[in-house]
């Protein structure tokens, strides 16, 4: 019998090794998987390449990691925020390497990955800083920008419902990066509100099959 | 003369939106636009994180962390609207899907190059976010800013010195002074505030003006 349900956060993160590159998933705190975040800075892998659109909010989260000294370098499109002094200091400080991508390339780049293309080509960015560097091609008239995929050896996520095969529903814009990242890592591990029963979730709204999902581990309610 | 304000902008830019146009509006200024739409319309607003038939902000009480716009603000879903992920929701704005975008803007380029993600400062922390991806993407790019700088330099530019957003991807600029097409025989000068000439216009403005 497969069961992808863990009973602990600490056994869902088991394995993540120093110098691992984690996506995470969430859009500023919809979607984010604070829970998950928690017990991976309590976890002690360091040396990592975080990937998330952004860059942390305030001293939480995403934020707390950063300064616990426990990311090397960040792959993001909006580190920038009101409440983004952790990172602001850090990057500042030469302290934290920052790979800026514009948003929809970090969303295709993830894809890519998940999809298992080796790069695309994309109008997005040419004749930018961003696109510096980068090959270029002309077809059919129009500029576009060779961009590579981003595989992640752990996916940590945040969705509504799943179950024991790893099937997942998410709550409305909180579903944002989950699935395409779900797509892209090694091991995806995805924290949810509530485990179901295998067959409770309709096979016709299933968002994420369980094919992405190797770990699911419920946070108790009160936290969400 | 009489500049427009900011909610005059917004107005102006809502009135050149149709009905059954799918339509992103920036961070910012653009927000505004949001206020201006006729409800009683059928217009998508698409927000990028993953909304189609964004609604307004909800009632005080009723915000739901789970439902924000791409400023990370709480607002809430149209009967009608949908979720989806990141990759459909940029393939939306990279795919040709939108119809108009509304974007803030440093500066615009007399052919349409728009800057305005990064002021190049050596101690700026730069933040993209979709910015590139909704000026390649949309159909069409609105551009609303103030005319000026606080410094009053025009922000209509022969050549952008901020780092480029996109090259020649604007289709109109309004601002506090005027509504002005990017074509490809240059600015063409639409409306201009109340009390304002062409003369005066041109004079505020970094590059030559065709008139109306």
């Amino acid at each position: 019998m497969v069961d992808k349900i863990c009973d602990s956060l600490a056994e869902a993160l088991a394995g993540i090794h120093d110098g691992a590159t984690v996506m995470i998933g969430g859009f500023g705190n919809a979607g984010l998987p604070a829970e998950l975040i928690d017990a991976l800075i309590a976890q002690g892998a360091t040396g990592l390449t975080i990937v998330n659109n952004n860059a942390g909010n305030g001293d939480i989260g995403l934020a707390a990691l950063m300064a616990a000294g426990r990311v090397r370098k960040l792959i993001c499109s909006f580190p920038r925020q009101i409440d983004s002094h952790v990172f602001d200091g850090l990057y500042r400080a030469g302290k934290i390497e920052l790979e800026l991508t514009p948003q929809g390339n970090l969303a295709e780049r993830i894809r890519a990955a998940g999809a298992g293309i080796g790069g695309f080509f994309t109008r997005t960015g040419y004749g930018t800083l961003l696109a510096a560097g980068k090959e270029t091609r002309e077809i059919n008239g129009q500029h576009y920008v060779l961009e590579s995929p981003i595989h992640a050896d752990f996916a940590l996520i945040k969705a509504h419902k799943g179950d024991r095969w790893g099937n997942l529903v998410y709550r409305k814009a909180a579903r944002n990066f989950g699935p395409i990242m779900a797509m892209a890592a090694n091991c995806t591990i995805a924290q949810v509100s509530q485990v179901v029963p295998l067959g409770e979730l309709d096979p016709e709204v299933i968002v994420t099959p369980g094919i992405f999902v190797q770990r699911v581990v419920q946070i108790a309610k009160a936290s969400q | 003369m009489k500049r427009f304000t900011r909610d005059e902008i917004a107005q102006r830019v809502a009135r050149d939106i149709p009905e059954g146009a799918y339509v992103n509006l920036g961070i910012g200024l653009p927000t505004l636009v949001a206020n201006h739409l006729d409800p009683a319309r059928d217009i998508f607003l698409h927000s990028e994180n993953g909304l189609l038939g964004m609604g307004p902000a909800p009632a005080p009480g009723e915000e739901d962390e789970d439902l924000i716009n791409a400023g990370k603000q709480p607002v809430t879903l149209l009967t009608g609207g949908a979720y989806f992920h990141h990759g459909d929701s940029f393939a939306m704005m990279r795919g040709g899907h939108l119809d108009i975008c509304v974007l803030g803007a440093f500066q615009v380029a007399q052919n349409g190059d728009l800057a305005n993600w990064h002021t190049g400062a050596p101690d700026a922390i730069p933040a993209v976010g979709g910015a590139m991806d909704l000026a390649v993407g949309a159909r069409s790019v609105f551009v609303m800013m103030e005319h000026q700088t606080k410094t009053g330099e025009s922000k209509i530019v022969e050549q952008c010195t901020y780092p480029l957003t996109g090259i020649g991807c604007v289709s109109r600029i309004y601002t506090d002074l005027a509504v002005i097409d990017v074509t490809p025989q240059g600015l063409r000068v639409r409306e201009m505030a109340e009390g304002l000439s062409l003369d005066a216009l041109q004079t505020l403005t970094g590059v030559a003006l065709l008139p109306i």
